[in-house]
């Protein structure tokens, strides 16, 4: 079970919750379910990089996950 | 109206273009005989990425018509290297890594060579405010502090 | 991690195009020319806010040698966005920054552009354009772009993220953010003190010595070449292609030499212009921008106001932290205000915060990213306030900050858990550091301050290529500000055991290696350089192969030791062969040797810095001049010391600059009064002292050798430490930038 963790203005598409575990293998299911139970997270989700155990990505819907896997999803941000 | 005819020396060769009257010796020097190395970063005389030594005088070169070197003898940042080899000045800036994105460096080697003409055993402070007519945003000033210091001490040692 | 040991990493040859750039051989933007081309110019609004009714060219193109004129009629909207990596890339309002269409939004917007035989006749044909323009009141500042009866930019603007409560449409505020950690009102409500106060920073540009240039040709074929300044050609090729409604493959990008970035080269402004102008005249097109142009109508960053709030326990331990994060994002949406809201209190435990941060339209350019974008100005706030409470409790600075630092596996307050990170190192060396404890003279202050900022990784391709003579040359797609290609020779050298001197690292255009994301992100030298890395060891691979041909073993026979192919076991009769020796053998025993890789690799470990700054104030003026600086910052692992040494020295300069020298001063009309080098006065060298660096290497997990990014972290502690050291020096705490002479007289005057 993954563990998702929703930052600050996500949790209101998702009733309250910040913390929300999802089975998934990979990252791309893992948005998918998440935005089938919370339709709401749809829409500011997309383009939001993806930290996986620590490791911040921008764009990996085929990346693998673990078992306990703890996702965070974190606003992109642009170097200079 | 015509352009100007000038006879000039550029590092030491004789040379001649033509411009406009109100052309700069900058745009002369870049654009006429494809001499690059001097930049234009801001046409103001500020930054100083233009500069050149024109009868033994650091001038920027933007602010110096093209026909005010008529007869005159110009020093570019390609005028400085010693046939084969590097000026000191040259080489110690590679030493020092007192370049990143090199685009001042040329204005700073033509400033430093006028310095180290001038004073050849400068203190840090007399080298600071020479070089405050170069702008870097890289570097801090730091390196090519360093790196001046350093040739001069060499070109005491071995005059270049 | 790493018990290796290091031949090449590590050391400090001179650069591979050192001699070119000392010469003044080496081509920037403005450096090439081309057979039969022709200058292009750009026309630019005078009002800061207009509609623009209609554009007459007829006169502009009579005049004789113009032989293209284009507006926005020529280049159509495009509705899209590159998901570039970073943050997306929305290509409409580049492409409409570019060239206005319905509106012009800030002074100097470009409405215009003319090619013509000579400059002179583009400019004059320029002012033969006629615009007929519906002026407007336009919006200066963040307090008037949110007034209940403001002038809105942009009428289909809707706020992104989640609007705080009771926001009202149209708008200017294009989006909003929020973090969130714990109960900020039990929070504040347990501290011992509470301090609280409004910061204001100005917009400043990243002042590149050279203006953006380039030179575009149009084929009768359909395809455009372009040779351009930038930080990212593929950015480049992209945006163009999404702005024109173009293929990317029908435009090839060749780099220049780049003089300097620092995010403001990441954006396209001319290229779009010179293509479509060459398109149109059927001729090259240079264009190159004036130092006013670059000033007026490029991407400077930011100004904001940032009101934030600390409490602490009578121990110095943070309980919460509450912020309010303003950013003006220019004319079009953009400013790095989420940045902001994430790095601000990223360098300590906090358990109770929330942070909002709000991105809002301005009559003012587009603005773009400057070294760690989003972090200066909201870590100012921070570590201002930081300093203020361990004054009040009478805390040790270093104590103050060591006793909140985050550590591995601390929680970032955007969420994960920080990997190997070296604050608590760098704080520890800047308490031992002669610096902390120098006596100060009269009139002297002291201050210190923390800064954090992200590592980008993304995507970087890179060839390794063997020469007969067992040299090598290394290709990537990353312009080189700031000694990169000298970093990756480094490493091939490292991995193939050869000497730095034989690698040959150059930077391609986008159609001659694979696709790579920009010079910038603090990414080069750890992203890049991972895949220089792996293309390297790719070619030590082949040689292990060719080896054992030549041996005729398996290749599993086959070690690899400093730079030689040696024989294990099994073919344990034969000598080594070292690379040259293997190498000219290529012919024979498969052909040529090519490496190559490609990787995306995830953002690197992030960037700690902590900060010294003593500065004197000359009270009879209001003269500030910093007198000593130390930079610490945990570097992961330096590749070449002296390239990381002056980015962190760069940074500071930038930093100091942004306190103590540089501002856009604006008239009441929007338009920018100081838009030259004169009097935007950036530090000269008679400005700073010599600039001490410490570099701590605690290394980075995710790279084979330990780098992280260090580019941008050093621009983020100086606005605060200046600050800091301001109070110490004069008793005053300015929680407004910039802190020329006049403000400092009037504080200092204001304060007794």
């Amino acid at each position: 079970m993954a563990r998702v963790h929703l930052p600050g203005g996500l949790s209101a598409h998702t009733g309250g919750l910040e913390c929300v575990d999802v089975d998934a293998t990979r990252v791309g299911e893992l948005i998918l379910d998440l935005t089938l139970r919370f339709p709401g997270l749809a829409e500011p989700i997309r383009g939001m990089a993806i930290a996986i155990d620590g490791e911040i990505y921008n764009d990996a819907p085929y990346h693998a996950l673990r078992d306990d896997s703890e996702i965070y999803f974190v606003p992109p941000v642009a170097g200079g | 109206m015509s352009k100007l005819h000038v006879t000039t020396t550029i590092n030491g060769q004789p040379a001649e273009f033509l411009c406009e009257p109100h052309e700069t010796l900058l745009t002369a020097l870049r654009d006429a005989l494809g001499l690059t190395g001097s930049k234009e970063g801001c046409t103001t005389g500020d930054c100083g990425a233009c500069s050149v030594i024109m009868d033994g005088r650091l001038v920027p070169s933007c602010l110096v018509l093209a026909g005010e070197v008529e007869g005159r003898s110009v020093t570019t940042i390609e005028g400085i290297a010693q046939g084969e080899r590097l000026h000191p000045i040259q080489q110690k800036f590679l030493e020092h890594a007192a370049l990143q994105c090199g685009v001042c460096t040329p204005g700073f080697i033509v400033s430093a060579k006028a310095l180290l003409d001038a004073r050849p055993n400068p203190t840090e402070q007399e080298t600071r405010y020479w070089l405050a007519g170069n702008l870097c945003r890289c570097t801090g000033y730091d390196k090519i502090i360093r790196a001046v210091l350093d040739a001069a001490g060499d070109m005491r040692k071995v005059p270049a | 991690m790493t018990a290796r040991t290091f031949r090449h990493i590590g050391t400090r040859p001179i650069r591979h195009d050192g001699a070119d750039k000392v010469t003044g051989r080496a081509n920037y933007g403005a450096d090439l020319s081309l057979p039969g081309m022709l200058h292009g110019v750009v026309l630019r609004s005078p009002h800061a806010h207009a509609r623009i009714l209609a554009i007459e060219t007829s006169r502009a193109e009579a005049v004789p040698g113009v032989r293209a004129v284009i507006t926005g009629r020529d280049i159509p909207e495009n509705f899209g966005s590159i998901a570039l990596g970073e943050a997306p890339f929305d290509t409409h309002d580049i492409g409409d920054n570019a060239l206005a269409h319905e509106k012009a939004l800030y002074h100097g917007h470009a409405v215009a552009a003319v090619a013509a035989t000579t400059i002179e006749i583009a400019r004059a044909a320029a002012s033969l354009i006629d615009v007929a323009y519906e002026p407007l009141e336009p919006v200066l500042d963040i307090t008037r772009a949110i007034a209940p009866d403001a002038p809105i930019l942009d009428a289909g603007l809707e706020t992104k993220g989640r609007p705080a409560p009771g926001s009202k449409s149209p708008t200017n505020i294009a989006a909003r953010m929020e973090l969130r950690r714990g109960d900020i009102v039990a929070g504040f409500a347990a501290a011992d003190v509470v301090v609280e106060r409004e910061f204001r920073t100005q917009m400043v540009h990243q002042g590149y010595i050279e203006p953006h240039a380039c030179v575009a040709r149009w084929g009768q074929d359909g395809q455009a070449v372009l040779w351009s300044t930038t930080q990212g050609p593929f950015l480049v090729r992209d945006q163009c292609a999404a702005i024109l409604g173009m293929e990317p493959a029908k435009i090839k990008v060749t780099p220049s030499e780049i003089g300097g970035g620092f995010g403001g080269k990441i954006p396209v402004y001319l290229e779009p212009l010179a293509i479509a102008l060459s398109r149109k005249a059927g001729r090259p097109v240079k264009m190159v921008m004036t130092r006013e142009d670059v000033f007026r109508a490029t991407g400077p960053t930011s100004g904001t106001i940032v009101r934030m709030k600390l409490g602490a326990k009578r121990d110095g331990t943070l309980v919460a932290a509450s912020a309010s994060l303003w950013y003006e994002a220019g004319a079009y949406r953009g400013s790095p205000s989420g940045a902001g809201a994430m790095c601000c209190l990223a360098a300590y435990n906090i358990p109770n915060f929330f942070v909002e941060a709000y991105d809002v339209l301005v009559n003012k350019p587009k603005v773009a990213a400057y070294r760690a974008p989003g972090s200066p100005m909201a870590t100012f706030a921070t570590e201002s306030l930081v300093d203020e409470i361990a004054r009040t409790l009478g805390l040790d600075a270093v104590e103050m900050r060591l006793k909140n630092a985050v550590a591995e596996g601390d929680h970032a307050p955007y969420g994960p858990a920080y990997p190997a990170i070296g604050l608590k190192e760098a704080l520890e060396a800047a308490r031992r550091h002669p610096h902390y404890t120098a006596p100060l003279a009269p009139n002297q202050g002291r201050g210190m301050a923390c800064g954090f900022w992200f590592n980008a990784g993304l995507s970087s391709s890179a060839t390794v290529m063997l020469h007969g003579d067992g040299s090598a040359a290394v290709t990537t797609g990353n312009p080189d500000i700031g000694g990169t290609r000298v970093a990756q020779a480094l490493m091939v050298a490292e991995e193939l055991g050869i000497p730095v001197e034989q690698v040959r690292p150059s930077v391609a255009d986008t159609d001659s290696v694979g696709y790579t994301d920009v010079t910038g992100g603090s990414r080069v030298c750890y992203a890049t350089g991972m895949a220089v890395i792996q293309a390297a060891g790719d070619v030590r691979d082949q040689l292990r192969a060719r080896a054992a041909r030549i041996w005729n073993v398996a290749p599993d026979q086959v070690g690899w030791e400093q730079g030689r192919a040696v024989a294990l076991d099994g073919a344990a009769a034969q000598k080594p062969l070292t690379v040259a020796q293997l190498a000219a053998e290529m012919g024979r025993t498969g052909g040529p040797i090519v490496g190559r890789a490609a990787v995306n690799v995830p953002m690197a470990g992030p960037g700690f810095a902590v900060h010294l700054c003593d500065l004197e104030v000359d009270k009879e003026t209001g003269r500030t001049t910093v007198v000593r600086y130390t930079a610490i910052q945990d570097v992961g692992m330096a590749v070449h010391p002296s390239f990381v040494e002056g980015q962190m020295q760069g940074g500071v300069a930038q930093g100091i600059g942004w306190a103590l020298n540089e501002e856009y001063i604006f008239d009441a009309g929007g338009v920018m009064e100081n838009a030259g080098f004169l009097d935007y006065r950036m530090p000269v060298a008679s400005d700073l002292p010599m600039i001490d660096t410490v570099l701590i290497e605690v290394p980075n997990p995710q790279h084979p050798y330990g780098v992280k990014g260090v580019g941008e972290v050093p621009i983020v502690p100086p606005l605060a430490a200046v600050a800091n050291a301001m109070r110490d020096a004069t008793g005053i705490r300015s929680t407004t930038l910039l802190f020329s002479s006049p403000r400092v007289l009037e504080a200092l005057a204001a304060g007794d």
